[in-house]
């Protein structure tokens, strides 16, 4: 075993951890955190997709020992402070139906949108194709992520003539 | 516990220290972005008794220019390749081929060095690299050594690295060409290539092509590359002569990604549509590298 320190959703954590745990075990069996899914279990599903240093990645492909020093995002560190927009607009549009898929594709829509405020429907499609949804087949998440960023870039405009 | 196997782990920080680490005991391995060695681990395909981690190696990090050629660190990311303009400008036929590298979240972690020491047949980066006939710089300790990709990969999962070695960096020539990479899946989003296609041009219409999934290893198509020799804009009836040229030159197998007959008749098209755009990037016109030429209007 090995303690390993994160900087998880914010908060400095120390976990003692054994080389053959992966971060989504780590998460999920010792730290309490719970919205990152196993799926696939191989990287195709998207289900335990987390932040490192704020990049879209498989926590079931990461050893958790990998990634001492470094910060975790997951879901349950997006909107510390109530919904961010884009989760009000997954609501609004009904764009999740189970569930199990919801918390990848909210950080990766996420961090497609801080990375690029006004994606095209193709990069929105591009960003969340490697996270599969059974239920809703992709069109109301789509129109969800491209309605934030819509509505994002109708305020900015706005601040922008008011200044 | 989702990894049966038990191992120990160590991140050193310089080569010489990885090196030292990887040859003291047998049943040691590299682990770099982990995409494919972490999987592995999963399903009980290799049980190491010993992972050595090497992120933390400054050598094998960066992009660079240095004597007319572009080398890239083997711990590049396949995202730090799309993302490089360095790559885009001197590479861009490997820039296409890293867009269509599985998904987002792999790409920001898979590495290029860890996708040829994969080695998998069906290896985006494969024949990317073997159009450019790249050389990849090992680290040994019995020193350093180039070894040229049209010899690196010798089948499955199988390279010319030898035990305890490591890839440092791949280089490859720079020079004015055009070029284009084909990946055929099973349906758009991310997949493991069922068959996929790399062809290169340039100013004098040399043409290098290459074939991936459709051999035990990324291979050349030489055939096809003399018949189109000095051909800047290859006529339709010399097209028609490549495309059997091609189907006959790969060795593919039927599994659960596709037929032999598939792939095999597949080539043959996928050939004739990267050509075509290769020709037109060659001439200034064709759309910009990033495209699956199979799933996009290209003009």
């Amino acid at each position: 075993m090995k303690e390993i320190t994160i900087n998880l959703n914010g908060a400095a954590r120390r976990v003692a951890v054994a080389p053959n745990e992966t971060l989504l075990d780590v998460l999920r069996g010792k730290l309490g955190i719970k919205t990152p899914k196993e799926g696939c279990g191989r990287g195709d599903c998207g289900a335990c997709t987390v932040l490192l240093d704020g990049k879209v990645v498989r926590s079931c492909l990461i050893l958790a020992i990998e990634v001492d020093g470094q910060s975790v995002t997951t879901l349950e560190g997006v909107g510390q402070q109530g919904p961010t927009a884009l989760q009000q607009a997954f609501v609004a549009n009904n764009a999740f139906q189970c569930g199990f898929c919801t918390s990848g594709v909210v950080l990766a829509a996420s961090a497609l949108l801080t990375e690029k405020p006004q994606p095209t429907e193709h990069e929105v499609r591009e960003a969340l194709a490697g996270n599969l949804c059974r239920c809703t087949g992709y069109e109301p998440i789509v129109k969800t992520v491209l309605d934030v960023a819509r509505k994002t870039g109708r305020k900015s405009a706005k601040r922008r003539a008011r200044s | 516990m989702s990894i049966a196997c038990e191992f120990d782990y160590a991140k050193p920080d310089s080569l010489s220290a990885a090196l030292r680490l990887l040859a003291a005991q047998p049943g040691r391995v590299p682990l770099a972005g982990g995409t494919d060695l972490v999987a592995w681990l999963r399903d009980g395909a290799v049980s190491p008794a010993f992972l050595v981690d090497i992120k933390g190696l400054p050598e094998l990090r960066g992009i660079r220019l240095k004597n007319g050629r572009l080398w890239l660190g083997a711990n590049t990311t396949f995202a730090e390749i799309i993302e490089s303009p360095l790559v885009r400008k001197h590479a861009p036929i490997l820039v296409e081929a890293a867009g269509m590298v599985a998904s987002v979240g792999v790409r920001n972690r898979a590495t290029i060095g860890g996708n040829i020491c994969s080695a998998v047949p069906c290896c985006d980066s494969g024949p990317a690299l073997l159009v450019y006939e790249a050389t990849v710089h090992v680290a040994t300790r019995q020193g350093a050594k180039n070894i040229p990709a049209t010899k690196w990969f010798l089948g499955p999962r199988r390279t010319a690295l030898a035990k305890g070695g490591l890839a440092v960096a791949i280089s490859l020539p720079v020079g004015k060409h055009a070029g284009a990479f084909a990946k055929l899946k099973r349906y758009r989003g991310e997949d493991l290539a069922q068959a996929s296609v790399a062809v290169r041009v340039d100013a004098r219409g040399e043409w290098r092509v290459a074939y991936g999934s459709v051999a035990p290893t990324p291979i050349r198509g030489p055939k096809v590359e003399k018949v189109l020799r000095g051909q800047k804009n290859p006529p339709v009836e010399l097209l028609q002569k490549a495309r059997p040229l091609a189907e006959a030159e790969v060795a593919p197998i039927t599994d659960i990604r596709g037929s032999e007959v598939y792939r095999r008749l597949m080539i043959g098209i996928m050939l004739e549509r990267t050509v075509e755009l290769a020709t037109a990037r060659l001439a200034g016109r064709g759309a910009d590298y990033g495209i699956n030429v199979l799933e996009e209007a290209c003009s």
